[in-house]
């Protein structure tokens, strides 16, 4: 076991550093919450924001990170990727992470593109891929719907064919950052007799097709991240099938091939720490509670625990470089990352005491830009979606440890 | 950049393993808890043919010269078995400490008896302040040359009723100062306690007791320091294997034990303790491995020192979990005394303890993060 950089590794992160220090926008520096590098709309939101420096800041960091190919560091080169390996794709997720600069592309990059490596056509492809890279297009996930959510295999949206279309009806929920995107993938049921895992179809769909509404949900935060989404007589094009009819879902849940070790996680969890920690002795001393004692433990508990993570993250990786396919390994990832998370939130609200529940970052009574309140809110749904934490444990249980299902 | 274990690693654990299941029984393990020796010569003896008790001891004194990395992976294995007995004491206590500060002589004298499986060491370090840090070492040394007169009580002492010798901190006027001290002479009187691990640890009685200098006067915290964080580390190996053994018996338990018709593993509130379980248990592999590859490759000493009181700080309370959710899902059959998974849990706590709980170590941390 080793934990430090080959020369090589040595050579690439710090490549790596230097573009970012001299790359990326001024905007996206010390700017206090930002988008984390896993919540790729930020980047999507920002592209279309009504601020023109947000606007070009925007701009400006996916043209320097397309020089490299860097917007799609996983994608083969051939199709506009860097085709990085494993190993440099966690050194740049890592240090991405540690500079705070948001990912670009959403979604796109991080699903629909290698969806379609792997299950769509060379037409598809083509058509597709490169306006996913010029971040002309945005993509958002159209799979949850008011009845189907841990349960995803129940859904109900339908597709009936109609000559060289389909036509949907039914509706999706949770659609998150629809309302920045432009097409939306989508798992649709195209045999309603079939068994429920072997009637669903993977398509593609235009947001501005006549028939698709959006309605926006405001989240607890009082922000508007998700949208309900309606079809009522959406016509898709028969070639916007991803895969084969009925065989959806397998494309839909394809293990993508490339770096999900959350490793940008753990990183921003113990960066936010120490920052946290600067600004208790700095700028924010007066908000800092007056029986600090009776936290600072769990402090320490934190960085041991963003510790824990990193090296779950970097256990995945260093099993896909020797071409072992993680198992379980991956949900414990997801489960401690976002538990992890909710941890790390209210232990840096309690550092501020009464001071920890001001919520506007622009209150002069604010600590640190409100983020550890708003934090401890938005983490929230974290141990909701990819999979709850719950089926998680079902999955490490049953898939990892041969425990019977229930 | 790589969490695998490299090809010469894989092959010492596969051997370490394979020994141990067969050398090392679960009936030996009770039979220790009751004889007074507390550990089987005959095992001892089997484990320096192995070659385990020079491991880290440079061949020119008659060992193996592999490196600390390699040892945390021994100790794994051992802590899976539940080896019973001084390995931890000699190694750790007595072969680490003279490889540090030993003089040429002292190294060739005794190193090659260690590697050997002759001699058995202790670390004679706590005394009943029970204090891990500097101030805790009380013991009035008295140093003339190279001669220690040691005078006060060590208190927890491992396996200091089967040792040869013991490596005493005592304290002089130059301050914390180390003494080799055979144990077999008038000035030394040894009692064991009575454990929650059935294991040996005692009271040791320093009445004027005859040692030699180890490392100069007054240089003995200096030289503990490494020893004691070496130490720590050895004692998060043994607990990640204990851990991992404690967790497969448990989630085999829970595929047969049938309860309403069908395993109790089907049922969720068992699975997902199951889950927590193995979460804890590689948490505490990776963590306790980091700082042992922070030792083993020289890492800058902030960032050893961290990485070690890290890894107690987690590894200490991961594994009570582990082993409290090892009980629970034993229901009733894990209370008996017959049954093998009390061993593991009684055995924890003494690994807990050892060199701090995570109490300890997480102050530590608190402070050198800055708080
Ligand atoms: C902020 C946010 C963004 C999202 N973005 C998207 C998106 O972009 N696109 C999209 O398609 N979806 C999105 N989702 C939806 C998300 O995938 C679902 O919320 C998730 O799958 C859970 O479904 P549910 O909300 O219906 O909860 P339910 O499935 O109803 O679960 C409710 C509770 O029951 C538990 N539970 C359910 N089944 C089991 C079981 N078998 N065993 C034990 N416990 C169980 C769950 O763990 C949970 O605690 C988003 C959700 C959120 C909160």
């Amino acid at each position: 076991m080793d934990w430090g950089d080959s020369t090589e590794q040595a050579a690439f992160r710090a490549q790596v550093q230097q573009f970012i220090r001299e790359r990326l926008p001024e905007h996206y520096r010390n700017s206090e919450g930002a988008d984390s590098v896993e919540e790729t709309a930020g980047w999507q939101a920002d592209r279309k924001s009504d601020d023109p420096v947000v606007r070009a800041a925007a701009k400006d960091w996916a043209d320097a990170l397309a020089e490299h190919g860097w917007i799609a560091p996983a994608w083969p080169k051939q199709y506009g990727g860097a085709g990085l390996s494993y190993m440099e794709q966690f050194i740049f997720n890592a240090e991405m992470a540690q500079a705070n600069a948001p990912a670009v592309g959403g979604m796109g990059v991080s699903m629909m593109g290698p969806t379609l490596i792997v299950h769509g056509t060379e037409e598809q492809r083509q058509e597709h891929l490169p306006r996913i890279l010029s971040g002309e297009v945005a993509w958002a996930q159209g799979y949850s719907e008011p009845g189907s959510g841990s349960d995803l295999a129940s859904l109900q949206t339908r597709a009936v064919r109609d000559g060289d279309e389909w036509v949907v009806n039914g509706q999706k929920i949770w659609t998150s950052g629809a309302h920045f995107a432009d097409w939306l993938f989508a798992l649709v049921r195209s045999d309603p007799d079939a068994p429920k895992h072997r009637g669903i179809s993977f398509m593609m769909i235009d947001l501005k097709t006549p028939g698709l509404s959006l309605r926006p949900i405001i989240d607890m935060a009082g922000k508007h991240p998700f949208n309900e989404t309606f079809f009522e007589d959406v016509r898709v094009p028969a070639k916007n099938m991803v895969g084969e009819e009925n065989r959806g879902w397998y494309v839909g849940m394809t293990l993508l091939d490339f770096e999900r070790s959350g490793v940008g996680l753990a990183i921003q969890y113990r960066r936010g720490l120490y920052d946290q920690l600067e600004e208790m002795k700095g700028k924010s001393q007066p908000f800092v509670r007056p029986d600090l004692g009776a936290v600072r433990l769990e402090f320490a508990d934190r960085a041991i625990e963003a510790e824990i993570l990193y090296n779950f993250a970097l256990r995945i990786v260093s099993m896909n470089s020797r071409g072992i396919v993680p198992n379980y390994e991956a949900s414990v990832n997801k489960m401690y990352g976002s538990e992890l998370h909710q941890r790390v939130a209210r232990t840096g609200t309690k550092a501020w005491g009464l001071y920890g529940q001001v919520w506007d970052p622009k209150s002069a009574y604010s600590p640190m830009g409100s983020t550890h309140v708003q934090d401890y809110v938005v983490s929230v749904p974290h141990t909701i979606f990819s999979g709850s934490n719950e089926i998680q444990r079902n999955v490490i249980a049953t898939r990892g440890l041969g425990l019977p299902r229930g | 950049m790589d969490l695998g274990l490299t090809e010469t690693q894989e092959l010492l654990k596969n051997a370490a393993r394979e020994f141990l299941e067969n050398e090392c029984s679960e009936t030996l393990v009770r039979e220790m808890e009751e004889d007074e020796r507390g550990y089987s010569p005959a095992l001892w003896q089997q484990m320096a043919e192995q070659g385990w008790q020079g491991l880290l001891i440079p061949e020119a004194y008659g060992g193996a010269g592999f490196d600390f990395m390699d040892l945390t992976i021994l100790l794994e294995e051992m802590g899976r078995a539940l080896v019973p007995g001084p390995f931890m004491p000699t190694v750790l206590g007595g072969a680490v400490p003279i490889i540090a500060a030993g003089t040429e002589a002292q190294k060739q004298q005794y190193l090659p008896k260690i590697a050997s499986g002759e001699s058995i060491f202790t670390l004679a370090l706590t005394e009943p302040s029970a204090r891990f840090d500097e101030s805790g070492i009380e013991t009035r040394a008295e140093v003339s040359g190279t001669s220690v007169t040691l005078t006060g009580t060590k208190l927890f002492i491992a396996d200091a009723q089967v040792a040869d010798f013991m490596v005493v901190a005592g304290r002089s006027a130059q301050g914390v100062t180390l003494a080799i001290v055979p144990t077999r002479q008038p000035g030394v009187h040894v009692t064991p306690l009575t454990t929650i691990a059935s294991d040996k640890q005692c009271e040791v009685v320093l009445d004027g007791a005859q040692g030699e200098l180890l490392g100069a006067d007054g240089a003995g915290w200096e030289i503990l320091r490494g020893v004691i964080r070496r130490y720590t580390v050895a004692e998060c190996a043994y607990l990640v294997g204990l851990a991992q053994m404690d967790f497969e018996i448990t989630v085999d338990y829970a595929k047969e034990r049938v309860q309403f018709g069908r395993p109790i593993g089907s049922f969720q509130a068992i699975q997902h303790k199951c889950a927590d379980m193995v979460t804890d248990v590689d948490g505490c592999r990776f963590i306790t491995y980091k700082a042992a590859w922070a030792l083993a490759t020289d890492q800058p000493d902030a960032e050893a020192a961290l990485a070690v009181h890290m890894a107690k700080a987690w590894t200490s309370e991961a594994s009570r979990r582990v082993v409290a959710h090892g009980q629970q899902i034993h229901g009733g059959i894990g209370y008996t005394r017959d049954y093998k998974i009390q061993l593991f849990f009684r055995r924890q706590k003494r690994g807990e303890l050892a060199f701090g709980d995570a109490d300890y170590h997480r102050e530590i941390v608190a402070q050198r993060i800055g708080l």
